[in-house]
């Protein structure tokens, strides 16, 4: 069984079709666009971007960042997208969730959860975020996460505000803390710097995947690398 | 002869992600027919079920479209026929999906809940175990990781029909060969090049 999936971040990642293709032949196992923008014209970009990388890379694609409704996700799954990833719209209309998998099934429902440690009384350890981690929300992450699955969520893709951008490791008592509380998969983002931080989020945080931008995106890191890395330490990886 | 002198059908059933299948096809240079209707599929070359979502949703589509007598069909006159996931999972005699559900019967035996303790659906790559050499898997090892999203599998009575066998929690059957009639749990059009090898063995032994 593979846990350890490789994921790739394209966030301003150049011509996103041709970044695509080159993570799908380094072996990439499943590509998530992510940031695609709020406005119809982003929308409509992003849409024929999707259409194209499905036309030659063969494994799961997700995309979000900038979906609101029930018609905007189904653009992108007619496009070529397995899921769609949502965050505020379902923060802001829970409903969306159960909806989405009503008509999608709950494989195709990603909610993406940006989560910032906090003092705050009903958000005690870590508070949701908003509009691309800037907003905090005052509700609580895992309260937040338990609902979101019971609605339909069928992934978690967790961003820690706190470690992202910092490349010091990911947060790995939320990861932890998240993985035990549901049954769904939780894809550990936010906080990557070297291959030891990917191995600690797969094996102390517990996720069921890992994230990673930067170090790819820089080319600091191949992902054959990468996984012969993960392999060598004993977690399962695909490698062909 | 070229690859396109020969007739390659996709079956619509209003459900399900077409959509992949046939970019992977089209990838290994075919030109698939899309298609819903049931003449256009018996006289194919080679036929593609794909599906995604519920089984008994699956079921209830293919019957509204007329589909469930021709795969039936299809598989009486050993046409060659790949069918994909929930695809697969509606060939079964029933499913335990959504409470009790009839199937096609094809292959007899029962569609179950994958045991909990696990992460379900079942959703990421896995590995798939060849049970004996066949033409399907040339150039592709055995044990390959290839991808999933499911919940529930197929438990064929009859196990010599048993060509894939995929550990998650349980044993269970990832892939089924009879005759002409090749079915995969798993997803090959999302299982990078292991996956398009398959597919294009499949159209090489269908169509030669």
């Amino acid at each position: 069984m593979v846990k350890g999936t490789s994921f790739t971040n394209l966030r301003d990642a150049g011509d996103p079709v041709e970044q695509a293709a080159f993570y799908y032949r380094e072996g990439a196992d499943e590509l998530v666009f992510l940031d695609i923008g709020a406005t119809p014209e982003a929308r409509n970009t992003m849409v024929n971007v999707v259409e194209k990388v499905a036309r030659q890379v063969f494994v799961p694609l997700c995309v979000g960042g900038g979906l609101r409704t029930i018609d905007d996700m189904r653009r992108m799954l007619q496009a070529g997208a397995d899921k769609v990833s949502i965050n505020t719209a379902a923060v802001q209309n829970p409903g969306l969730l159960r909806e989405g998998a009503a008509i999608f099934g709950r494989q195709c429902m990603v909610l993406a959860v940006d989560a910032r440690r906090s003092d705050n009384e009903n958000a005690a350890g870590w508070e949701v975020c908003t509009h691309g981690g800037r907003k905090p929300t005052g509700i609580n992450v895992l309260k937040w996460i338990e609902e979101a699955v019971g609605l339909g969520a069928g992934e978690i893709l967790l961003t820690s505000w706190d470690a992202d951008g910092h490349r010091a490791g990911y947060d790995n008592e939320l990861n932890r803390a998240v993985s035990e509380l549901v049954a769904v998969p939780v894809i550990a983002s936010g906080g990557a710097g070297t291959l030891e931080h990917l191995y600690q989020a797969l094996a102390f945080g517990r996720a069921d995947a890992v994230l990673a931008a930067s170090i790819f995106h820089y080319r600091e890191y191949s992902i054959r690398q990468t996984k012969e890395y993960l392999a060598a330490k004993g977690i399962p990886v695909r490698l062909q | 002869m070229s690859k396109n002198a020969k007739r390659i059908a996709v079956i619509d059933y209003g459900a399900g992600n077409i959509g992949s299948v046939v970019n992977a096809l089209v990838k290994l240079g075919y030109r698939p027919t899309v298609t819903d209707s049931v003449s256009v599929i018996l006289k194919a070359d080679a036929v593609f079920l794909p599906g995604v979502g519920a089984a008994a949703d699956t079921m209830k589509s293919l019957s509204a479209a007329g589909m469930d007598a021709a795969v039936r069909k299809l598989v009486e006159c050993k046409k060659p026929l790949f069918a994909v996931c929930v695809g697969l999972q509606v060939l079964l005699t029933a499913t335990e999906e959504g409470g009790n559900h009839k199937c096609l019967g094809i292959i007899p035996g029962k569609v179950r809940k994958l045991p909990t303790g696990l992460k379900i659906p079942h959703m990421g790559w896995n590995q798939v175990k060849q049970v004996y050499t066949h033409p399907i898997f040339t150039g592709i090892p055995d044990n390959t990781n290839f991808y999933f999203v499911h919940s529930y599998y197929a438990q064929p009575q009859d196990r010599s029909v048993v060509a894939g066998i995929t550990e998650y929690g349980i044993e269970f059957c990832s892939m089924i060969i009879k005759d002409n009639l090749f079915a995969t749990q798993y997803h090959p059009e999302k299982s990078g090049e292991p996956g398009l090898t398959m597919y294009s063995n499949f159209l090489k032994y269908a169509l030669s």
